[in-house]
Protein backbone atom coordinates (compact mmCIF):
# COMPACT_ATOMS: atom_id res chain seq x y z
CA UNK A 1 0.00 0.00 0.00
CA UNK A 2 2.77 2.37 0.87
CA UNK A 3 4.38 1.46 -2.41
CA UNK A 4 1.27 2.16 -4.40
CA UNK A 5 0.88 5.59 -2.89
CA UNK A 6 4.56 6.28 -3.46
CA UNK A 7 4.13 5.96 -7.21
CA UNK A 8 1.38 8.55 -7.11
CA UNK A 9 3.53 11.19 -5.50
CA UNK A 10 5.48 13.64 -7.56
CA UNK A 11 9.03 12.43 -7.93
CA UNK A 12 7.75 8.92 -8.48
CA UNK A 13 9.90 8.55 -11.58
CA UNK A 14 12.94 9.53 -9.59
CA UNK A 15 12.15 7.05 -6.84
CA UNK A 16 11.62 4.34 -9.47
CA UNK A 17 15.04 5.11 -10.90
CA UNK A 18 16.56 5.04 -7.45
CA UNK A 19 15.05 1.64 -6.93
CA UNK A 20 15.95 -0.08 -10.19
CA UNK A 21 19.24 1.59 -11.00
CA UNK A 22 21.36 -0.24 -8.38
CA UNK A 23 20.31 -3.79 -9.36
CA UNK A 24 20.65 -2.93 -13.07
CA UNK A 25 24.15 -1.61 -12.48
CA UNK A 26 25.15 -4.66 -10.51
CA UNK A 27 23.54 -6.96 -13.10
CA UNK A 28 25.44 -5.29 -15.95
CA UNK A 29 28.63 -5.61 -13.96
CA UNK A 30 27.90 -9.29 -13.52
CA UNK A 31 27.41 -9.80 -17.27
CA UNK A 32 30.64 -7.86 -17.86
CA UNK A 33 32.58 -10.19 -15.56
CA UNK A 34 30.98 -13.13 -17.32
CA UNK A 35 32.26 -11.89 -20.71
CA UNK A 36 35.65 -11.27 -19.16
CA UNK A 37 35.83 -14.82 -17.89
CA UNK A 38 34.56 -16.30 -21.16
CA UNK A 39 36.86 -14.42 -23.47
CA UNK A 40 39.69 -13.31 -21.24
CA UNK A 41 40.33 -16.20 -18.93
CA UNK A 42 39.31 -19.26 -20.92
CA UNK A 43 41.27 -20.22 -23.98
CA UNK A 44 39.04 -21.01 -27.00
CA UNK A 45 39.22 -24.78 -26.67
CA UNK A 46 38.08 -24.60 -23.05
CA UNK A 47 35.42 -21.98 -23.69
CA UNK A 48 32.66 -24.61 -23.59
CA UNK A 49 32.98 -24.40 -19.78
CA UNK A 50 31.50 -20.93 -19.73
CA UNK A 51 29.83 -19.77 -22.91
CA UNK A 52 29.48 -16.02 -23.29
CA UNK A 53 26.04 -14.60 -22.46
CA UNK A 54 24.89 -13.88 -26.01
CA UNK A 55 25.50 -17.49 -27.06
CA UNK A 56 23.54 -18.73 -24.07
CA UNK A 57 20.66 -16.47 -25.10
CA UNK A 58 20.93 -17.55 -28.73
CA UNK A 59 21.03 -21.28 -28.10
CA UNK A 60 19.00 -21.52 -24.96
CA UNK A 61 16.29 -18.90 -25.41
CA UNK A 62 16.03 -18.07 -29.09
CA UNK A 63 16.11 -21.63 -30.40
CA UNK A 64 12.50 -22.75 -30.01
CA UNK A 65 13.35 -26.48 -29.83
CA UNK A 66 15.63 -25.93 -26.86
CA UNK A 67 13.40 -23.36 -25.23
CA UNK A 68 10.31 -25.55 -25.47
CA UNK A 69 12.28 -28.44 -23.92
CA UNK A 70 13.27 -26.21 -21.03
CA UNK A 71 9.80 -24.72 -20.58
CA UNK A 72 8.03 -28.08 -20.66
CA UNK A 73 10.28 -29.65 -18.06
CA UNK A 74 10.12 -26.48 -16.01
CA UNK A 75 6.34 -26.70 -16.08
CA UNK A 76 6.48 -30.33 -14.97
CA UNK A 77 8.72 -29.39 -12.04
CA UNK A 78 6.47 -26.45 -11.16
CA UNK A 79 3.49 -28.78 -10.89
CA UNK A 80 5.46 -31.13 -8.65
CA UNK A 81 6.59 -28.23 -6.45
CA UNK A 82 3.08 -26.81 -6.11
CA UNK A 83 1.49 -30.19 -5.30
CA UNK A 84 4.24 -30.83 -2.75
CA UNK A 85 3.78 -27.38 -1.26
CA UNK A 86 0.00 -27.82 -1.05
CA UNK A 87 0.41 -31.12 0.79
CA UNK A 88 3.04 -29.60 3.09
CA UNK A 89 0.67 -26.71 3.88
CA UNK A 90 -2.13 -29.11 4.80
CA UNK A 91 0.08 -31.31 6.98
CA UNK A 92 1.84 -28.27 8.46
CA UNK A 93 -1.39 -26.49 9.37
CA UNK A 94 -2.89 -29.57 10.99
CA UNK A 95 0.25 -30.28 13.02
CA UNK A 96 0.74 -26.65 14.05
CA UNK A 97 -2.88 -26.32 15.13
CA UNK A 98 -2.67 -29.54 17.15
CA UNK A 99 0.58 -28.36 18.73
CA UNK A 100 -0.97 -24.98 19.58
CA UNK A 101 -3.83 -26.65 21.44
CA UNK A 102 -1.80 -28.63 23.94
CA UNK A 103 1.75 -28.16 25.13
CA UNK A 104 2.14 -31.92 25.47
CA UNK A 105 1.44 -32.41 21.75
CA UNK A 106 4.01 -29.74 20.93
CA UNK A 107 6.59 -31.42 23.16
CA UNK A 108 5.85 -34.76 21.51
CA UNK A 109 6.00 -33.64 17.89
CA UNK A 110 8.60 -30.91 17.85
CA UNK A 111 11.78 -33.00 18.31
CA UNK A 112 10.79 -35.15 15.35
CA UNK A 113 10.18 -32.11 13.21
CA UNK A 114 13.63 -30.80 14.07
CA UNK A 115 15.09 -34.19 13.23
CA UNK A 116 13.27 -34.28 9.91
CA UNK A 117 14.60 -30.82 9.17
CA UNK A 118 18.14 -31.83 10.10
CA UNK A 119 18.30 -34.81 7.70
CA UNK A 120 20.14 -33.76 4.55
CA UNK A 121 17.67 -34.25 1.74
CA UNK A 122 20.28 -35.97 -0.45
CA UNK A 123 20.73 -38.61 2.22
CA UNK A 124 17.12 -39.70 2.15
CA UNK A 125 16.58 -39.48 -1.58
CA UNK A 126 17.73 -43.11 -2.05
CA UNK A 127 15.43 -44.16 0.76
CA UNK A 128 12.53 -42.36 -0.86
CA UNK A 129 13.29 -44.03 -4.18
CA UNK A 130 13.42 -47.34 -2.33
CA UNK A 131 9.99 -46.83 -0.77
CA UNK A 132 8.07 -44.81 -3.30
CA UNK A 133 9.82 -45.70 -6.56
CA UNK A 134 11.34 -43.18 -8.88
CA UNK A 135 8.15 -41.65 -10.31
CA UNK A 136 6.15 -38.48 -9.70
CA UNK A 137 5.19 -39.60 -6.22
CA UNK A 138 8.76 -39.57 -4.97
CA UNK A 139 9.37 -36.12 -6.43
CA UNK A 140 6.38 -34.82 -4.50
CA UNK A 141 7.53 -36.54 -1.31
CA UNK A 142 10.88 -34.75 -1.52
CA UNK A 143 9.07 -31.42 -1.88
CA UNK A 144 6.86 -32.13 1.10
CA UNK A 145 9.77 -33.12 3.34
CA UNK A 146 11.88 -30.14 2.40
CA UNK A 147 9.12 -27.53 2.70
CA UNK A 148 7.25 -28.80 5.74
CA UNK A 149 9.41 -27.44 8.54
CA UNK A 150 9.18 -23.68 7.88
CA UNK A 151 5.40 -23.97 7.56
CA UNK A 152 5.02 -25.79 10.87
CA UNK A 153 7.42 -23.56 12.79
CA UNK A 154 6.04 -20.29 11.45
CA UNK A 155 2.41 -21.31 11.78
CA UNK A 156 2.95 -22.51 15.35
CA UNK A 157 4.87 -19.36 16.23
CA UNK A 158 2.10 -17.26 14.69
CA UNK A 159 -0.67 -19.10 16.51
CA UNK A 160 1.16 -18.61 19.79
CA UNK A 161 1.80 -14.94 19.12
CA UNK A 162 -1.79 -13.81 19.69
CA UNK A 163 -1.99 -11.07 22.30
CA UNK A 164 -2.40 -12.20 25.94
CA UNK A 165 -4.93 -9.46 26.60
CA UNK A 166 -7.07 -10.63 23.70
CA UNK A 167 -6.87 -14.17 25.03
CA UNK A 168 -8.11 -12.86 28.38
CA UNK A 169 -10.90 -11.03 26.60
CA UNK A 170 -11.97 -14.22 24.82
CA UNK A 171 -11.85 -16.06 28.15
CA UNK A 172 -13.98 -13.41 29.83
CA UNK A 173 -16.60 -13.82 27.15
CA UNK A 174 -16.59 -17.61 27.29
CA UNK A 175 -15.22 -18.24 23.81
CA UNK A 176 -14.64 -21.91 22.94
CA UNK A 177 -11.55 -23.43 21.33
CA UNK A 178 -12.90 -23.21 17.79
CA UNK A 179 -13.95 -19.57 18.15
CA UNK A 180 -10.62 -18.72 19.73
CA UNK A 181 -8.81 -20.37 16.84
CA UNK A 182 -10.99 -18.84 14.14
CA UNK A 183 -11.34 -15.33 15.46
CA UNK A 184 -8.10 -14.85 17.34
CA UNK A 185 -5.23 -17.26 16.87
CA UNK A 186 -5.49 -17.92 13.15
CA UNK A 187 -5.84 -14.32 11.97
CA UNK A 188 -3.08 -13.28 14.37
CA UNK A 189 -0.89 -15.98 12.84
CA UNK A 190 -1.35 -14.86 9.23
CA UNK A 191 1.75 -12.64 8.95
CA UNK A 192 3.95 -15.43 10.31
CA UNK A 193 2.20 -18.01 8.14
CA UNK A 194 2.95 -15.99 5.03
CA UNK A 195 6.58 -15.58 6.07
CA UNK A 196 6.77 -19.38 6.35
CA UNK A 197 4.95 -19.91 3.06
CA UNK A 198 7.43 -17.81 1.13
CA UNK A 199 10.38 -19.74 2.52
CA UNK A 200 8.63 -23.06 1.90
CA UNK A 201 7.56 -22.15 -1.63
CA UNK A 202 11.18 -21.49 -2.54
CA UNK A 203 12.29 -24.69 -0.85
CA UNK A 204 9.68 -26.79 -2.62
CA UNK A 205 10.99 -25.56 -5.98
CA UNK A 206 14.45 -26.67 -4.89
CA UNK A 207 12.94 -29.95 -3.72
CA UNK A 208 11.28 -30.51 -7.09
CA UNK A 209 14.55 -29.95 -8.95
CA UNK A 210 16.67 -32.03 -6.58
CA UNK A 211 14.11 -34.84 -6.58
CA UNK A 212 13.85 -34.76 -10.34
CA UNK A 213 17.61 -34.91 -10.64
CA UNK A 214 17.60 -38.33 -9.03
CA UNK A 215 14.32 -39.87 -10.15
CA UNK A 216 14.15 -41.00 -13.75
CA UNK A 217 10.61 -42.24 -14.17
CA UNK A 218 7.49 -40.19 -14.82
CA UNK A 219 7.48 -36.78 -16.47
CA UNK A 220 11.04 -35.56 -16.69
CA UNK A 221 11.43 -32.21 -15.01
CA UNK A 222 14.09 -29.57 -15.12
CA UNK A 223 16.43 -31.69 -12.98
CA UNK A 224 16.57 -34.45 -15.58
CA UNK A 225 17.16 -31.87 -18.28
CA UNK A 226 20.01 -30.26 -16.33
CA UNK A 227 21.56 -33.66 -15.91
CA UNK A 228 21.27 -34.44 -19.61
CA UNK A 229 22.73 -31.09 -20.68
CA UNK A 230 25.62 -31.53 -18.26
CA UNK A 231 26.34 -35.07 -19.46
CA UNK A 232 26.31 -34.01 -23.09
CA UNK A 233 28.45 -30.93 -22.43
CA UNK A 234 25.73 -28.62 -23.79
CA UNK A 235 27.01 -25.58 -21.92
CA UNK A 236 24.65 -23.02 -23.46
CA UNK A 237 21.52 -25.05 -22.79
CA UNK A 238 22.77 -25.93 -19.33
CA UNK A 239 23.22 -22.29 -18.37
CA UNK A 240 19.89 -21.36 -19.92
CA UNK A 241 18.17 -24.08 -17.90
CA UNK A 242 19.89 -22.91 -14.71
CA UNK A 243 18.77 -19.33 -15.38
CA UNK A 244 15.21 -20.50 -15.98
CA UNK A 245 15.24 -22.55 -12.77
CA UNK A 246 16.24 -19.52 -10.74
CA UNK A 247 13.61 -17.50 -12.58
CA UNK A 248 11.06 -20.05 -11.42
CA UNK A 249 12.26 -19.70 -7.82
CA UNK A 250 12.07 -15.91 -8.02
CA UNK A 251 8.62 -16.03 -9.61
CA UNK A 252 7.30 -18.29 -6.87
CA UNK A 253 8.82 -16.07 -4.18
CA UNK A 254 7.33 -12.92 -5.71
CA UNK A 255 3.92 -14.54 -6.23
CA UNK A 256 3.67 -15.41 -2.57
CA UNK A 257 4.79 -11.90 -1.66
CA UNK A 258 2.03 -10.56 -3.87
CA UNK A 259 -0.47 -12.95 -2.33
CA UNK A 260 0.59 -11.83 1.13
CA UNK A 261 0.17 -8.19 0.17
CA UNK A 262 -3.31 -8.94 -1.14
CA UNK A 263 -4.31 -10.98 1.89
CA UNK A 264 -2.98 -8.99 4.82
CA UNK A 265 -1.39 -5.85 3.37
CA UNK A 266 -4.37 -3.75 4.40
CA UNK A 267 -3.75 -4.23 8.10
CA UNK A 268 -0.21 -5.47 8.42
CA UNK A 269 3.01 -3.62 7.64
CA UNK A 270 5.19 -6.12 5.84
CA UNK A 271 8.22 -6.19 3.68
CA UNK A 272 7.10 -8.39 0.85
CA UNK A 273 10.05 -8.10 -1.47
CA UNK A 274 7.55 -7.00 -4.15
CA UNK A 275 8.58 -3.38 -4.38
CA UNK B 1 -13.25 0.35 56.95
CA UNK B 2 -16.62 -0.91 55.87
CA UNK B 3 -16.36 -4.65 56.06
CA UNK B 4 -19.58 -4.64 58.08
CA UNK B 5 -21.76 -3.92 55.06
CA UNK B 6 -20.38 -6.55 52.74
CA UNK B 7 -22.39 -9.35 51.30
CA UNK B 8 -23.10 -10.88 47.93
CA UNK B 9 -26.40 -9.01 47.64
CA UNK B 10 -24.98 -5.55 48.26
CA UNK B 11 -23.35 -4.05 45.22
CA UNK B 12 -22.39 -5.28 41.81
CA UNK B 13 -18.90 -6.08 42.91
CA UNK B 14 -17.81 -7.11 46.39
CA UNK B 15 -14.43 -8.23 47.70
CA UNK B 16 -14.58 -10.12 50.97
CA UNK B 17 -11.28 -10.47 52.79
CA UNK B 18 -9.76 -11.36 49.47
CA UNK B 19 -6.17 -12.54 49.50
CA UNK B 20 -3.90 -13.71 46.72
CA UNK B 21 -0.66 -15.61 47.05
CA UNK B 22 0.93 -16.66 43.77
CA UNK B 23 2.44 -20.15 43.38
CA UNK B 24 5.94 -18.66 43.59
CA UNK B 25 5.12 -17.38 47.11
CA UNK B 26 4.55 -13.73 46.20
CA UNK B 27 1.74 -12.35 48.30
CA UNK B 28 -0.01 -9.87 46.04
CA UNK B 29 -3.14 -9.08 48.04
CA UNK B 30 -3.98 -9.36 51.71
CA UNK B 31 -7.37 -9.11 53.28
CA UNK B 32 -8.96 -6.76 50.76
CA UNK B 33 -12.60 -5.90 51.44
CA UNK B 34 -14.72 -3.33 49.66
CA UNK B 35 -17.78 -3.08 47.45
CA UNK B 36 -18.65 -1.14 44.35
CA UNK B 37 -22.32 -0.42 43.83
CA UNK B 38 -24.17 0.45 40.68
CA UNK B 39 -23.59 4.14 40.04
CA UNK B 40 -20.32 4.15 41.97
CA UNK B 41 -16.95 4.84 40.43
CA UNK B 42 -14.21 3.53 42.68
CA UNK B 43 -10.56 4.07 41.90
CA UNK B 44 -7.69 2.19 43.47
CA UNK B 45 -4.37 4.03 43.57
CA UNK B 46 -1.19 2.47 44.81
CA UNK B 47 2.51 2.08 44.21
CA UNK B 48 3.40 0.09 41.12
CA UNK B 49 3.65 -3.62 41.70
CA UNK B 50 1.31 -3.52 44.69
CA UNK B 51 -1.20 -5.90 43.14
CA UNK B 52 -3.68 -3.47 41.64
CA UNK B 53 -3.97 -5.38 38.37
CA UNK B 54 -4.29 -8.63 40.29
CA UNK B 55 -7.33 -7.10 41.96
CA UNK B 56 -9.03 -6.67 38.59
CA UNK B 57 -8.05 -10.11 37.37
CA UNK B 58 -9.71 -11.53 40.46
CA UNK B 59 -12.77 -9.33 40.03
CA UNK B 60 -13.17 -10.56 36.46
CA UNK B 61 -12.66 -14.20 37.31
CA UNK B 62 -9.46 -14.53 35.29
CA UNK B 63 -7.74 -15.40 38.58
CA UNK B 64 -9.14 -17.26 41.57
CA UNK B 65 -8.26 -15.68 44.92
CA UNK B 66 -6.37 -17.95 47.30
CA UNK B 67 -8.34 -16.72 50.30
CA UNK B 68 -11.57 -14.86 50.88
CA UNK B 69 -14.03 -14.44 48.03
CA UNK B 70 -15.30 -12.04 45.44
CA UNK B 71 -18.81 -11.53 44.16
CA UNK B 72 -19.30 -9.88 40.82
CA UNK B 73 -21.95 -9.54 38.19
CA UNK B 74 -19.74 -11.10 35.52
CA UNK B 75 -22.32 -11.81 32.90
CA UNK B 76 -21.38 -9.03 30.53
CA UNK B 77 -18.36 -7.59 32.18
CA UNK B 78 -16.60 -4.58 30.73
CA UNK B 79 -12.84 -4.82 30.98
CA UNK B 80 -10.46 -2.23 29.54
CA UNK B 81 -6.85 -3.35 29.61
CA UNK B 82 -3.64 -1.36 29.91
CA UNK B 83 -3.13 -1.81 26.17
CA UNK B 84 -5.92 -1.25 23.67
CA UNK B 85 -5.65 -4.99 22.71
CA UNK B 86 -7.29 -4.41 19.35
CA UNK B 87 -7.28 -7.00 16.58
CA UNK B 88 -5.01 -5.60 13.87
CA UNK B 89 -6.92 -7.45 11.17
CA UNK B 90 -10.24 -5.87 12.00
CA UNK B 91 -11.33 -2.33 11.29
CA UNK B 92 -12.59 -0.10 14.08
CA UNK B 93 -16.11 -1.29 13.28
CA UNK B 94 -15.02 -4.95 13.34
CA UNK B 95 -13.13 -4.54 16.59
CA UNK B 96 -16.07 -2.88 18.31
CA UNK B 97 -18.40 -5.64 17.09
CA UNK B 98 -16.18 -8.40 18.48
CA UNK B 99 -17.81 -8.93 21.88
CA UNK B 100 -21.33 -8.88 20.50
CA UNK B 101 -20.11 -11.42 17.97
CA UNK B 102 -18.75 -13.67 20.73
CA UNK B 103 -22.12 -13.46 22.45
CA UNK B 104 -23.89 -14.49 19.26
CA UNK B 105 -25.71 -11.23 18.57
CA UNK B 106 -26.95 -11.25 14.98
CA UNK B 107 -25.25 -9.04 12.45
CA UNK B 108 -27.81 -6.23 12.00
CA UNK B 109 -28.12 -5.66 15.73
CA UNK B 110 -24.35 -5.96 16.15
CA UNK B 111 -23.79 -3.29 13.59
CA UNK B 112 -26.29 -1.01 15.26
CA UNK B 113 -24.82 -1.26 18.76
CA UNK B 114 -21.28 -0.93 17.43
CA UNK B 115 -22.17 2.21 15.52
CA UNK B 116 -23.76 3.66 18.66
CA UNK B 117 -20.71 2.82 20.78
CA UNK B 118 -18.35 4.29 18.19
CA UNK B 119 -20.36 7.48 18.22
CA UNK B 120 -20.32 7.54 22.03
CA UNK B 121 -16.51 7.58 22.14
CA UNK B 122 -16.26 10.09 19.30
CA UNK B 123 -14.75 7.80 16.68
CA UNK B 124 -17.46 8.30 14.04
CA UNK B 125 -15.91 8.55 10.61
CA UNK B 126 -13.13 6.12 11.49
CA UNK B 127 -15.22 2.94 11.28
CA UNK B 128 -13.28 1.66 8.29
CA UNK B 129 -9.81 2.38 9.65
CA UNK B 130 -7.45 -0.37 10.72
CA UNK B 131 -5.70 -0.01 14.09
CA UNK B 132 -2.34 0.66 12.43
CA UNK B 133 -3.78 3.94 11.13
CA UNK B 134 -4.99 5.12 14.57
CA UNK B 135 -3.19 7.17 17.21
CA UNK B 136 -2.70 5.80 20.73
CA UNK B 137 -5.63 7.79 22.07
CA UNK B 138 -7.92 6.67 19.26
CA UNK B 139 -6.99 3.04 19.81
CA UNK B 140 -7.93 3.44 23.46
CA UNK B 141 -11.27 4.99 22.46
CA UNK B 142 -11.87 2.05 20.16
CA UNK B 143 -11.10 -0.31 23.04
CA UNK B 144 -13.54 1.62 25.25
CA UNK B 145 -16.23 1.43 22.58
CA UNK B 146 -15.72 -2.33 22.31
CA UNK B 147 -16.34 -2.75 26.05
CA UNK B 148 -19.39 -0.48 25.92
CA UNK B 149 -21.27 -2.57 23.34
CA UNK B 150 -22.52 -5.06 25.90
CA UNK B 151 -23.82 -2.34 28.26
CA UNK B 152 -21.76 -3.79 31.09
CA UNK B 153 -23.20 -3.41 34.58
CA UNK B 154 -19.65 -3.69 35.94
CA UNK B 155 -16.78 -1.93 34.24
CA UNK B 156 -13.15 -2.65 35.11
CA UNK B 157 -10.37 -0.33 33.97
CA UNK B 158 -6.76 -1.45 34.32
CA UNK B 159 -4.66 1.73 33.98
CA UNK B 160 -6.16 2.27 30.56
CA UNK B 161 -4.70 5.71 29.88
CA UNK B 162 -1.18 5.21 31.23
CA UNK B 163 0.39 5.16 27.79
CA UNK B 164 -1.18 8.27 26.25
CA UNK B 165 0.01 11.85 26.58
CA UNK B 166 -1.31 14.19 29.28
CA UNK B 167 -3.76 16.15 27.11
CA UNK B 168 -5.21 13.03 25.50
CA UNK B 169 -5.46 11.52 28.95
CA UNK B 170 -7.51 14.44 30.22
CA UNK B 171 -9.81 14.19 27.21
CA UNK B 172 -10.25 10.49 27.77
CA UNK B 173 -10.95 11.15 31.45
CA UNK B 174 -13.67 13.65 30.51
CA UNK B 175 -15.21 11.07 28.25
CA UNK B 176 -14.94 8.22 30.73
CA UNK B 177 -16.75 10.40 33.23
CA UNK B 178 -19.45 11.21 30.67
CA UNK B 179 -19.87 7.50 29.89
CA UNK B 180 -20.14 6.74 33.59
CA UNK B 181 -22.89 9.36 33.85
CA UNK B 182 -24.86 8.11 30.86
CA UNK B 183 -24.34 4.36 31.31
CA UNK B 184 -24.54 4.22 35.10
CA UNK B 185 -22.30 1.20 35.51
CA UNK B 186 -20.36 0.21 38.63
CA UNK B 187 -16.81 1.26 37.80
CA UNK B 188 -13.59 -0.03 39.28
CA UNK B 189 -10.63 1.92 37.98
CA UNK B 190 -6.92 1.31 38.55
CA UNK B 191 -4.37 4.06 38.09
CA UNK B 192 -1.30 5.59 39.63
CA UNK B 193 -2.29 9.10 38.62
CA UNK B 194 -3.81 10.80 41.65
CA UNK B 195 -5.49 13.62 39.74
CA UNK B 196 -7.06 11.09 37.38
CA UNK B 197 -8.35 9.14 40.38
CA UNK B 198 -9.82 12.18 42.12
CA UNK B 199 -11.31 13.61 38.94
CA UNK B 200 -13.16 10.47 37.94
CA UNK B 201 -14.24 8.82 41.16
CA UNK B 202 -16.94 8.83 43.75
CA UNK B 203 -14.44 7.07 46.02
CA UNK B 204 -10.67 6.65 45.98
CA UNK B 205 -9.00 3.73 47.75
CA UNK B 206 -5.30 3.87 48.57
CA UNK B 207 -3.46 0.60 48.41
CA UNK B 208 -0.27 -0.24 50.29
CA UNK B 209 2.94 -1.71 48.99
CA UNK B 210 2.99 -5.47 48.48
CA UNK B 211 1.14 -7.31 49.88
CA UNK B 212 -1.57 -4.91 48.75
CA UNK B 213 -4.04 -3.82 51.41
CA UNK B 214 -6.55 -1.00 51.35
CA UNK B 215 -5.08 1.52 53.78
CA UNK B 216 -7.32 4.53 53.26
CA UNK B 217 -10.58 5.54 51.68
CA UNK B 218 -11.54 8.98 50.40
CA UNK B 219 -15.04 9.99 49.44
CA UNK B 220 -14.95 12.44 46.56
CA UNK B 221 -17.97 14.67 46.78
CA UNK B 222 -17.66 16.95 43.75
CA UNK B 223 -20.90 17.15 41.78
CA UNK B 224 -21.23 15.53 38.38
CA UNK B 225 -20.84 16.48 35.63
CA UNK B 226 -17.31 17.48 36.56
CA UNK B 227 -15.92 20.08 34.23
CA UNK B 228 -12.29 20.03 33.08
CA UNK B 229 -11.77 23.26 35.08
CA UNK B 230 -12.31 21.30 38.28
CA UNK B 231 -8.68 20.25 37.99
CA UNK B 232 -7.64 23.83 38.82
CA UNK B 233 -9.95 24.16 41.81
CA UNK B 234 -8.11 24.65 45.15
CA UNK B 235 -10.28 22.06 46.91
CA UNK B 236 -9.42 19.58 44.13
CA UNK B 237 -5.72 20.25 44.64
CA UNK B 238 -6.12 19.92 48.38
CA UNK B 239 -7.81 16.53 48.05
CA UNK B 240 -5.11 15.36 45.64
CA UNK B 241 -2.56 16.44 48.23
CA UNK B 242 -4.22 14.36 50.91
CA UNK B 243 -4.36 11.27 48.70
CA UNK B 244 -0.76 11.86 47.72
CA UNK B 245 0.30 12.05 51.36
CA UNK B 246 -1.40 8.72 52.10
CA UNK B 247 0.17 7.19 49.04
CA UNK B 248 3.63 8.29 50.20
CA UNK B 249 2.89 6.59 53.48
CA UNK B 250 1.91 3.49 51.57
CA UNK B 251 5.15 3.58 49.64
CA UNK B 252 7.25 3.62 52.80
Amino acid sequence: MTNRSATQRPGAVQSLIERILPPITLGSGFVGVWYLLSYGLLEPRRRFLLRPPHEVVQVGFLDWDNLSDILLSLWSSTKVAMIGLAIAICIGFVLAILMSQAKVVERAIFPFMVTLQAIPILAIVPLIAFWFGTGQRSRVVVCVIISLFPIIVNTLFGLQSADRGLHDLFTLHHAGRVTRMRKLMFPAALPAIFAGLRISAGLSVIGAIVGDFFFGKGDAGIGQLLRRYANQLQGEELLAAVIMSSALGVTVFLSFGWLQQRAIGRWHETTTGVD
Amino acid sequence: MESDRIGPETGSLAFEETGMVFPDGTEALQDVSFTVDQGEFVTVVGPSGCGKSTLLKIASGLLEPTSGSVHADRDQLGYVFQDPTLQDWRTVQGNVELLAELHGVESQERKRIATAAIELVGLSGFEGHYPKALSGGMKMRCSLARSLTLKPPVFLFDEPFAAVDEITREHLNDETQRLFRTEGFAGLFITHSISEAVFLSTRVLVMSNRPGRIVEEFNINFDYPRLPELRFDPSFAELCGEVSLKLRGAHA
